[in-house]
């Protein structure tokens, strides 16, 4: 079971977490105005990386409150969590030199 | 290539098996061909069988990062079935479930299949109406399934718990007479076998770094650890791992990747008749010609190409196989391990020409991959050689997610992902 550092409560057991897909997907500003093929690049279209993903974590069974993580794809090791709104942070996990 | 009968096998043991041949060649690879295949597990080998046999086409290689049958073809839990609720996904799983009752005799190798009945079981009201719906879908499109009371499933299956106590007792199920299990090694060794037979080259620890394309965008070959492969057609099917291929040609899949973990216990005499599954606790076993019970876990909710999973992911699935089947309370687990399945968002596959021109894609089989292998493979080699789709493959497209024509699968597919 993965520990994941929560930036409100500190590092918890997973299983107090609920996943939420890639991070920085950001809806549309004007969602009327793109045509099917962009809109379903929104919708569908993942990253879905081998080496470092940013991702969207709940933290469900506590503060309740969506944050932001970096974690390697390969070996699981979450690099950073940060609250959602700041950027990614630029870092290179120990795994991927 | 050496044909297996009876006769081959006891003149054989007489010589003390000292005069077999491997079963395919090592070959270095040419530097061009017609097909090149990316990935050679069962689907993939497959296709390259399907191009030999019924299109003719046998300068074809298939290229493995690994060892042939070493991502999910080894790693899953050997369920063959073709209940599923819509009219294309039936098709495409019943044509499937079709090959796999002659595999054995036309690649003469034993792939024990063993259509031994695949039962899942109701334990909420939903259930009873969604498995009641599934089996009429399903005899509407041809497709055997039956509706079981408790008595019925138990008299089917003798160790099943059907006692009012249960958390989740069982209320009822479906039955798919025809569904079972095979080997799974043996289907990819099987197709690698009759490819490598037609002139097929398997390249394995050949790991792809790129995808050529040429000015005006179609595929011009691939680079590899070992050189450049020039070929007009490349083919993917790289399971967990097809994301990362397609970028190398700069296309972006609807695709997730997740670890879906599977565990056999220790080996134990002839116990288990059928294969039971059950949605709603999670509960997905069966029991081996070996004697170990294959028991699949579910996902984790994570991206990830760990080829591990959670721990608590394969504890949910056990507490549920104690709870259902009381017997196996005390059976040790031996190994547990995780393999990288492809989600897409409506849990139908991907089998598909591509935006870019002569590159073709068979991916997103998700949880329930195997079963399809033979099927798969015909459809898909049927594509490359006419580049166009078959009747069945037609509505698998990457463009329905455009078109908003999805194949909603998420409740036929067994695990929760």
């Amino acid at each position: 079971m993965l520990l994941i550092a929560c930036p409100y409560c500190g590092e918890r057991p997973e299983i107090e977490f609920a996943y939420g897909g890639e991070a920085h997907i950001a809806r549309p500003a004007d969602p009327s105005a793109m045509s099917d093929e962009e809109w379903a690049a929104f919708l569908y279209a993942r990253t879905n990386p081998k080496g470092t993903h940013a991702e969207r974590w709940r933290h469900t069974n506590g503060c309740g409150r969506f944050f932001n993580a970096v974690r390697d794809t390969v070996t699981d090791f979450f690099v950073a969590t940060y609250k959602t709104g700041e950027p990614r942070p630029d870092l290179t996990p120990r795994s991927v030199v | 290539m050496q044909n297996f009968s009876a006769l081959s096998l006891l003149r054989r043991a007489f010589g003390g098996h000292e005069s077999w041949q491997p079963q395919w060649r090592t070959p270095e690879p040419k530097p061009e061909y017609d097909v090149v295949i990316i990935g050679a597990g069962g689907h993939g080998l497959g296709t390259a069988y399907y191009l030999a046999k019924e299109h003719g086409i046998t300068n074809v290689a298939v290229i493995e990062r690994g060892w042939l049958g070493g991502g999910n073809t080894g790693r899953n839990t050997t369920i063959i079935r073709s209940n599923y609720l819509f009219s294309e996904s039936a098709a495409l799983y019943d044509h499937s479930v079709k090959l796999w009752e002659t595999l054995s005799q036309e690649l003469n190798y034993n792939v024990m299949y063993s259509p031994r009945g695949v039962m899942m079981l109701a334990h909420t009201i939903h259930d009873i109406q969604v498995f009641k719906r599934h089996v009429h879908a399903n005899r509407a499109n041809g497709v055997d399934n039956e509706w079981l009371t408790p008595e019925q499933a138990k008299d089917f299956c003798p160790p099943l718990n059907i006692s009012a106590k249960l958390r989740y007792p069982v209320l009822g199920a479906s039955l798919q007479r025809r569904g079972g299990t095979a080997r799974h090694d043996a289907v990819a060794w099987g197709f690698a076998r009759a490819a490598d037979a037609m002139g097929v080259d398997i390249i394995q620890n050949c790991p792809v770094t790129a995808i050529r394309r040429s000015a005006t965008g179609e595929v011009e070959g691939v680079e590899t650890e070992r050189g450049t492969i020039r070929a007009k057609k490349i083919a993917v099917v790289a399971a967990g791992h097809t994301s990362v291929v397609m970028n190398m040609a700069g296309v972006r899949m609807p695709l997730e990747s997740f670890p879906l973990q599977a565990l056999v216990s220790e080996p134990v005499k002839p116990a288990f008749p059928c294969v039971v599954m059950s949605n709603t606790v999670h509960a997905y076993i069966s029991q081996s010609d070996k004697g170990e019970l294959v028991i699949g876990a579910g996902t984790d909710a994570y991206v990830s190409y760990s080829q591990r999973g959670g721990l608590h992911v394969a504890q949910h699935t056990l507490d549920a196989i104690c709870e259902l089947f009381p017997m196996f309370r005390r059976m040790r687990m031996l190994r547990n391990w995780g393999g990288i399945v492809d989600t897409t968002p409506d849990r139908s596959p991907i089998i598909a020409k591509t935006p870019v021109p002569g590159l073709y894609v068979n991916c997103g089989w998700g949880t329930g991959g195997f079963k399809a292998t033979p099927g798969s493979a015909n459809i898909f080699a049927h594509t490359i050689a006419r580049d166009e789709p078959h009747r069945i493959n037609a509505p698998f497209t990457i463009e329905r997610f455009r078109d908003g024509v999805m194949i909603d699968e998420a409740a036929a597919a067994a695990v929760a992902h």
